[in-house]
């Protein structure tokens, strides 16, 4: 798909328990900010699955703002898609695009 | 495990958007869980749920508990986008609210079997529920519960149905006795499920309890719940009592030894038994071993057998 573009701050989740709050900002390149309660264990797994959603969608600049509270890895992967397209302003998500 | 005549007496609510409790869902034994897309989730947070719902159902185990997902209705923003999700998600039924005529069966029915065709998903796969909740849906009930070969059963939703019947719910039920006397009705005249609205007062067991024998005794199948609390409740009064579990065992002896004699009559204790009296002995049964009342695989087989 075309890459998508960060045009506003968008924010997806909460800071409940099992949950995870994403916010994503306009940057220049990627960079990830990780607030984890299980950061040394899963701390790298985490910047993996933002960094392999991030190219998926073809996002290529942005700050995301990570703050974890043991959110499973699927949990994670649709807080982040909501955030980018929140920030990118559209509203039809491209089902085709996600496994 | 996905079976048309599987047991559904607890359908355990879980709002869409609450991470921690789709991930404990399974937990709780329910016979199937229900991912709420609608009424539990803001409108400013439709997209993060559907998405939430989505990976959920695309990654989580839900140990062999049956999966639907109750979408927005097409009358709002959210529901085409629903349902392009969930048919790729592959919840085992999608379920709709607020379903008034059989035509609102059929118009997501079209959008549904278009999903799968797009995804390569057979035609017929994803199965559906209407939930009733207005007296005119409760009118249509017949022609909505043979809308469709996808549908597995009816549900009633009271809250909207009692407030536009200008009443109220009170703790006999009165004012729901016609709807789910007539939904009942429609649901086995059309050879589906019958299963019955939420009861909200988490504190109340006794009251839960009075309402799931009132159901029971109607003929339903089961119930929403929106607490794993209300589960036990409801499972031990859907349970078979031992003797009604002896006695269904006997029903199943005498139609053994029927068959050994060649004898086309059955009888037991000097009563014939005719199919009614098999078929409530089979469900007996059913439930006894879905239940745990009967680890006897024997039994189990000689229920298959029977059939």
């Amino acid at each position: 798909m075309e890459g998508m573009k960060i045009l506003d701050t968008g924010i997806a989740g909460t800071l409940e328990s099992s949950d995870v709050m994403i916010t994503i900002k306009k940057h220049s390149g990627v960079e990830i900010e990780l607030n984890s309660i299980v950061e040394k264990q899963f701390g790298r797994q985490i910047r993996e699955v933002v960094r392999q959603v991030l190219e998926q969608l073809g996002v290529k600049d942005a700050l995301v703002v990570v703050q974890d509270k043991g959110a499973l890895e699927c949990v994670l992967r649709a807080r982040l898609i909501t955030a980018v397209y929140r920030s990118a302003g559209l509203a039809e998500v491209q089902w085709e695009v996600f496994a | 495990m996905m079976s048309e005549n599987r047991l559904r007496r607890t359908m355990l609510y879980v709002p869409g958007n609450n991470a921690g409790m789709i991930r404990d869902a399974a937990i709780y034994q329910s016979d199937s869980i229900m991912f709420d897309l609608e009424d539990s989730v803001s409108y400013r947070e439709k997209d993060a749920a559907r998405l939430l719902v989505y990976y959920s159902l695309r990654t989580l185990d839900f140990e062999g508990i049956e999966t639907v997902v109750r979408i927005n209705g097409l009358d709002t923003p959210y529901g085409r986008e629903d349902i392009k999700a969930m048919v790729k998600a592959r919840p085992f039924a999608i379920r709709l609210p607020k379903t008034e005529t059989a035509q609102d069966v059929l118009d997501v029915e079209t959008l549904i079997a278009a999903e799968e065709q797009k995804n390569g998903i057979p035609i017929g796969t994803t199965r559906m529920m209407a939930a009733i909740e207005s007296p005119l849906g409760v009118l249509n009930a017949y022609a909505i519960a043979t809308s469709s070969k996808r549908l597995i059963g009816i549900a009633i939703g009271a809250e909207d149905y009692v407030t536009s019947m200008k009443t109220s719910r009170s703790p006999d039920g009165v004012e729901l006795m016609f709807a789910r006397g007539m939904l009942v009705t429609a649901a086995r005249a059309a050879g589906i499920g019958a299963f019955d609205t939420v009861y909200s007062d988490l504190n109340n067991e006794e009251g839960l309890r009075k309402e799931v024998e009132l159901i029971k005794q109607l003929g339903f199948d089961g119930k929403s719940i929106i607490s794993p609390r209300q589960i036990a409740i409801v499972h031990d009064v859907f349970n078979p009592t031992p003797k009604q579990i002896a006695n269904a065992k006997m029903v199943l002896q005498a139609i053994e030894e029927a068959k050994a004699k060649g004898s086309g009559v059955i009888a037991l204790n000097g009563k014939m038994i005719d199919k009614p009296i098999v078929d409530r002995a089979m469900h007996t049964l059913d439930l006894a071993i879905a239940s745990g009342l009967i680890e006897d695989a024997r039994t189990a087989m000689e229920v298959s057998n029977a059939r």
